[in-house]
């Protein structure tokens, strides 16, 4: 070993074992203190199929599709969420409504077909931030679970349904206000005039 | 030999061949309470009232489980060991009374023992205890798996250093007390709480309880099928019914440790206020029985909670402990009592020294580390010495 390998290791200090330590019992009483205090404390486990835990208002879980006011899917099947999703998960078919139907009344389109493949989802999120009219949402179910892969496959019937079972309740998604925050589910389609952006906005070209 | 003086014989192998795999099987629910309780959870709570049917459902869980038998391994020695270590750990049981058992017991009567007035009780009790490493070695070794031979050579080292402490310290009572047999034993301790042999032989005491904990392969001295280095150790390829015998055996040994602890140096069955029992099925048996069942349970509890509470040795540190500090400090004591004994005097001597072996043993100790512990001073450099100036 040269000199300056010498200067340059660092020795690790060994702890000092003294009396105490040799005998050994001074340590087992204080681990033993430390074990029984823990014997009596409260327990820090959720019993959980019975305690549910109290998820915070902006949980991401399960999608739900929102309805309008009339009922119909809020959709626009604009294919926003479907571009923004990083795991690929949702697959839009858009459709036309007959022009004759009052149902669809305003409406120039929408989804024929919403599949969300929830084994594929991450739940990040980013499909409900990319939505312009406050579509698509997560709510706090967590517990979701199924017999096979394409029960996992949620279709449209089924992420309505979600929002039909979540709407109104004490955890209501908080993000979105059903509509306060996307200024585009606001307007009326079926009065609102196509206006050309306003100067600045827009891609150039 | 006529069916009235077999019926207690019988009575007490059914009572002890049923009631011991059930402790021993609920010995696994126990473990996993303490566990959670220690780290501050709940435990197995789901399987019938407070979780208590989890046993049950783990023993039929585990033996509807396919049995794995490595294609490698040496067949009829595989399936041998684990019933040579659970045979070699009930055999241990039948001289150790689960009740009163008195000396002057009667024949065709019932009484807490299998084997009663057994009078090398003790020394066939440590003989047959440590056939049980046959079955851990055996196992270890027909599995051909290296992690299991590695346990397996680790348990022989440690079943052979802890024999000769767990021997040594038991022998001052025995010398006192002038028998082998354990109710003997128990006998010489009945006059009251201070009579106990823990009070004048409380070095004894340890050295028996910590030498005990590593024969059963306990933490802190579970070096044999530690999961960090050996996967398992020395039960890595067993599976099912095979494994489960295994640790039968294992608590069988620990509840055997727990019952010669609390029947060797605290009093068995005796407590003070409570009379001393009769012959046979009385109150006072059954109330001395419950009494030496607590004790018994307590032991056990303590042993638990050490596993949470202590870390694993490491394998120099074992191998010290049992050869550098266990089995000195036994033979002094040993040496003590003899000493004070042959000179007719009182045993109480043997508390002071006890203390004071105990103390200077730690002392020593410390000085070793001491010295074991002081920076190496630097080689002279290679050369210097080729030149012949160092």
């Amino acid at each position: 070993m040269t000199d300056k390998k010498r200067k340059t290791i660092k020795w690790a200090e060994e702890p000092k074992i003294g009396f105490a330590e040799a005998i050994y019992l001074p340590a087992i009483v204080e681990g033993l203190k430390t074990t029984l205090r823990h014997a009596f404390e409260p327990r820090k486990t959720k019993q959980y199929p019975e305690e549910k835990p109290d998820l915070p208002l902006n949980y991401r879980g399960l999608h739900r599709l929102n309805r309008d006011d009339e009922g119909r899917v809020k959709c626009v099947a604009c294919y926003l969420c479907q571009t923004a999703c990083p795991a690929n998960c949702i697959t839009i078919v858009a459709a036309q409504p007959p022009s004759d139907d009052p149902h669809w009344a305003g409406r120039d389109k929408f989804p024929a077909s919403f599949e969300i493949d929830e084994l594929r989802c991450i739940y990040c999120g980013m499909c409900e931030e990319a939505c312009p009219v406050d579509a698509i949402e997560l709510t706090s179910i967590y517990d979701l679970t199924g017999m096979s892969r394409d029960e996992m496959i949620f279709d449209k019937e089924k992420l309505l349904s979600v929002f039909d079972k979540t709407v109104g309740g004490d955890k209501d998604p908080i993000r979105t206000h059903h509509g306060a925050l996307g200024p585009a589910s606001e307007i009326d389609l079926r009065t609102a005039q196509v206006a050309p952006p306003p100067p600045g906005h827009g891609r150039p070209g | 030999m006529s069916m009235a003086d077999l019926w207690p014989l019988l009575t007490a192998i059914a009572i002890v061949m049923m009631i011991v795999p059930t402790i021993g099987l609920y010995m696994t629910f126990v473990e996993r309470k303490v566990a959670a309780l220690v780290q501050d959870r709940l435990g197995p709570n789901r399987v019938g009232p407070l979780g208590l049917f989890q046993a049950i459902a783990d023993a039929i869980k585990i033996m509807l489980k396919e049995q794995v038998t490595p294609a490698q391994a040496q067949k009829v020695l595989f399936m041998t060991a684990p019933g040579i270590g659970l045979v070699a750990s009930l055999m241990a049981i039948a001289v150790v009374p689960f009740g009163p058992v008195p000396t002057d017991q009667p024949a065709g009567v019932f009484r807490f023992m299998i084997a009663p007035g057994v009078d090398i009780g003790l020394l066939f009790l440590l003989a047959v205890s440590s056939l049980s490493a046959y079955g851990i070695i055996l196992g270890g070794w027909a599995s051909n798996n290296k992690y299991s031979m590695y346990g397996a050579i680790r348990s022989c080292a440690q079943f052979i250093s802890y024999e000769v402490p767990l021997g040594l310290s038991i022998l001052g009572i025995v010398a006192y007390s002038g028998t082998l047999s354990i109710e003997g034993i128990v006998a010489s301790q009945s006059a009251g709480i201070l009579h106990w042999n823990i009070w004048w032989q409380p070095l004894a005491a340890i050295i028996f309880f910590t030498s005990a904990l590593a024969e059963t392969n306990r933490l802190p001295f579970d070096l044999p099928e530690c999961e960090q280095e050996l996967v398992g150790g020395f039960h890595t390829e067993y599976s099912g019914i095979k494994f489960v015998l295994f640790f039968l055996a294992e608590y069988t040994h620990v509840v055997t440790v727990s019952f010669l602890v609390a029947l060797l140096f605290l009093g068995g069955w005796h407590f003070p206020g409570v009379p001393s029992p009769a012959v046979g099925l009385t109150g006072s048996a059954i109330l001395s029985m419950l009494i030496l069942v607590i004790k018994v349970m307590m032991v056990v509890f303590f042993i638990l909670m050490l596993r949470w509470t202590l870390p694993r040795f490491r394998f120099d540190q074992l191998m010290g402990l049992a050869w550098k500090g266990l089995i000195p400090l036994a033979m002094a004591n040993l040496l003590g009592v003899v000493i004070v004994l042959s000179l007719g005097g009182s045993r109480w001597i043997m508390l002071p020294v006890s203390i004071a072996l105990f103390v200077a043993g730690g002392y020593a100790s410390a000085l070793s580390f001491e010295r074991a512990g002081r920076p190496v001073p630097p080689r002279p450099s290679t050369h210097l010495i080729k030149q012949g100036v160092a």
